[in-house]
């Protein structure tokens, strides 16, 4: 488990795709990995707001127990858990810390309040403790990616302290 | 005698890790109460006030016991239960 949420350029473009579609209502989702401790999202699945609310998301419950017994069938964990704020800012309200269960996730709350740029931000939610991380993207923006704007005040991780395992993990000067 | 009970990762710390458990009840609440018996701490995290917290998902089979009694939902022997936290939360 690490500080630092490293996510793919092509997962953060669908998750907030997936924010700008539901705008004004808050969109969300999970991008499960492999429950062995990699911390890695791979596997995007976007999820429906069963709330259909501007101020309130939840998963509906009969896709919650398909999604768990996906993961479980697959020995996946979810290494994020996403939802968007449509009129606030990218962080953790008391709602979203007193929900918040899965103590080894990314929380990744992104804000389409305004119209053009994506805040973007990740979080550690645990028994109620919320811990900011540095998000690092793996993979060059392309002509179709989102504009995001990361926290620059989350003290970045150097990348000496990951494996690089080819040349997409340099991360961008 | 029997039916087995799914624990998520945040209340495995009650059940010494275990992800599945064995109980026994003829209702969710009896169930809950005999996990209790034996890993002291997890109904304070699913029951309050006599109903099933907010905050958690409880499943018979395939079924949202909160739409099927709530606590009081019938369990019979084979059946799973599964207990999964709500993935919530909102603006405010």
């Amino acid at each position: 488990m690490g500080d630092v949420l490293r996510i793919r350029r092509d997962h953060v473009d669908a998750i907030v795709a997936h924010a700008r579609r539901d705008h004004p209502d808050e969109a969300c989702g999970v991008i499960a990995g492999p429950d062995d401790g990699s911390d890695t999202p791979e596997r995007y699945i976007p999820m429906v707001n069963a709330a259909r609310s501007p101020t309130f998301y939840e998963f509906d419950s009969g896709d919650l127990l398909k999604l768990y017994r996906e993961m479980a069938a697959a020995d996946e964990t979810p290494v994020v858990i996403y939802h968007s704020h449509t009129a606030t800012e990218a962080y953790p309200s008391r709602t979203d810390i007193a929900f918040a269960s899965e103590p080894f996730a990314h929380y990744v709350l992104v804000s389409t309040r305004d119209e053009h740029v994506t805040e973007f931000r990740s979080y550690r939610i645990v028994e109620g403790e919320v811990t900011e991380e540095p998000v690092q993207i793996v993979g060059d923006a392309g002509a179709e990616s989102a504009a995001i704007r990361l926290n620059p005040d989350v003290t970045p991780v150097e990348s000496y302290m990951f494996a690089n395992t080819g040349s997409d993990d340099v991360p961008d000067a | 005698m029997a039916v087995t009970v799914s624990i998520p990762t945040i209340l495995r710390t009650h059940t010494g890790g275990e992800k599945a458990v064995e109980a026994s009840g003829k209702t969710v609440a009896q169930v809950i109460d005999d996990i209790e018996s034996r890993h002291g701490g997890l109904k304070d995290r699913l029951v309050k006030d006599e109903k099933l917290h907010r905050f958690v998902n409880v499943y018979v089979n395939d079924e949202d016991v909160r739409f099927a009694g709530g606590l009081e939902a019938e369990v019979t022997d084979g059946d799973t239960v599964t207990i999964l936290p709500a993935v919530a939360g909102g603006m405010r």
